[in-house]
């Protein structure tokens, strides 16, 4: 068994999921790639969404392939580094939103 | 780790490989890495194998179309990712009878265009006198390779603009990203301002204007361990980014992908990329780029004369698989005979939309 529970090797493996459930595997893969095409927006957009979704959900793969994605598409490093901060602030304000519900129960419990 | 070799590659890169004695610069040795690793392991499929799952093992020429000559491996650049290994300490140089053996090729030749390259093709001390014999061949098209700095190296080169218009000569110039920065890692400092100024002075003369004659086409290759995006798309980041910040003006872009030879080949093993971006090229393997892939219906001569399929095949040392090896003996029939010579290197030409030096070919 490996010794870390990520090995970038796994990610060229990914297709292999496909091997224990063919079904599901090429149903999710055909959405995916389809979630990707040209659409109402454009593939550059759509791949700056997924660089930042990739870091929110910290994911090492997709980070990894959303990077090299976006040096393909020539996409800036100034690009990508605010698409993860716009990702980025959203996660921190999901957080700090909670502030609220800790401060009605702090003023509900307090006298 | 890997950024102190990387740091000790940049510092390197003003010299050759061949002139830091590197190992890489022995083509047998290059030879050896590609069909080593990956390949010999099994987990990727060897070239021949992946074309003859279509019917395309042995690959064979069809009609010539292309002479692209390499006038000498001499530039005033140094660039991480160069195929050539050129650099201003590479001293092969074509010289005047050889070329006069070309003239009599690019005369007889069904070929319709002619392709000059390098290093840097106008540092040849019989460029000029070249392409002005050849200009008369009548040859429909006709292109320059230009790294573009070469036109403000040195006030000898700054009339080029007006040279390649006095003959028609299609303009075919690098520019690996429309933002300094990418330009100048991949290129060498000051390279993108220098290309910047050489593109608006080939404007000034007609060059690339939209409705103009005179051909100016971009290649972009990427600065780094990934596959180009679509070419397309690319075109018009660049055509949108160079008009807006220089009002810069070009006609196509093509986009190449580096293949794994030579510097870049240095690059991707330094870096640890080397196993990745084979993974990537065979995964992006296209059938359909097969079909027209360049050595099908291109020449590539050496600064020396011998023949090769392509230019990549003439860095690994790969000279034609026929009785015919060299331009004095040049003979169309004989040559369109014989099997193209390939190895995994030639999966940078079939990834995805395909790559040569006129950008996508699926």
């Amino acid at each position: 068994m490996a010794k870390s529970y990520y090995d970038p090797a796994d990610l060229r493996k990914f297709g292999k999921i496909t091997e224990w459930s063919e079904e599901l595997g090429n149903k999710f893969f055909d959405y995916y790639g389809k979630v990707f095409e040209e659409g109402a927006l454009s593939a550059r957009e759509k791949s700056l969404i997924a660089l930042a979704v990739s870091h929110v959900v910290k994911c090492p793969y997709c980070i990894d392939a959303y990077t090299k994605d976006g040096l393909q598409r020539g996409i800036t490093k100034e690009e990508m580094m605010e698409a993860v901060h716009a990702g980025a602030a959203i996660e921190s304000g999901a957080t700090l939103v909670h502030g609220v519900q800790m401060m009605n129960k702090y003023d509900k419990l307090s006298m | 780790m890997t950024q102190s070799i990387l740091t000790d590659i940049k510092k390197a890169a003003k010299k050759s490989l061949k002139a830091q004695q590197d190992a890489l610069a022995n083509t047998q040795k290059q030879l050896e890495i590609l069909n080593g690793g990956p390949f010999e392991d099994g987990e990727l499929p060897y070239f021949k194998d992946k074309i003859a799952e279509t019917g395309q093992f042995p690959l064979k020429p069809k009609t010539l179309e292309v002479l692209q000559i390499n006038v000498g491996y001499m530039c005033n650049q140094v660039c991480g990712h160069c195929h050539v290994d050129a650099g201003p300490d590479r001293k092969e140089i074509m010289t005047r009878e050889t070329m006069e053996q070309c003239l009599e090729v690019i005369r007889n030749t069904g070929a319709h265009t002619l392709d000059l390259t390098g290093g840097a093709p106008e540092m040849n001390p019989d460029f000029r006198w070249f392409v002005e014999e050849a200009s008369k061949a009548g040859i429909k098209d006709f292109i320059v390779r230009s790294n573009l700095t070469i036109i403000l190296a040195n006030k000898k080169y700054h009339d080029l603009p007006e040279f390649f218009k006095k003959h028609n000569v299609h303009v075919v110039s690098s520019m690996p990203h429309y933002t300094r920065g990418k330009t100048d890692k991949q290129r060498g400092d000051g390279v993108f301002d220098k290309s910047i100024k050489a593109l608006q002075m080939l404007n000034e003369v007609g060059y690339g204007m939209p409705e103009s004659d005179l051909r100016l086409d971009l290649v972009y290759n990427p600065s780094g361990a990934f596959l180009p995006g679509d070419q397309a798309a690319m075109e018009h980041d660049f055509k949108k980014a160079l008009k807006e910040d220089f009002d810069i003006d070009f006609h196509n872009l093509f986009a190449i992908t580096n293949l794994p030879i030579s510097r870049f080949l240095d690059y991707l093993i330094a870096s640890d990329n080397y196993e990745d971006y084979m993974y990537s090229l065979v995964e992006a393997y296209n059938p359909a780029a097969v079909e027209n892939v360049m050595c099908t219906n291109t020449i590539s001569i050496s600064w020396d004369g011998w023949l090769y399929d392509c230019d990549f095949n003439q860095m690994l040392d790969l000279k034609v698989a026929s009785k015919v090896k060299h331009i004095k003996d040049y003979n169309d029939d004989i040559l369109s005979n014989r099997d193209i010579i390939i190895s995994q290197h030639c999966y940078g030409c079939t990834a995805g939309a395909g790559s040569s030096c006129q950008g996508t070919v699926a």
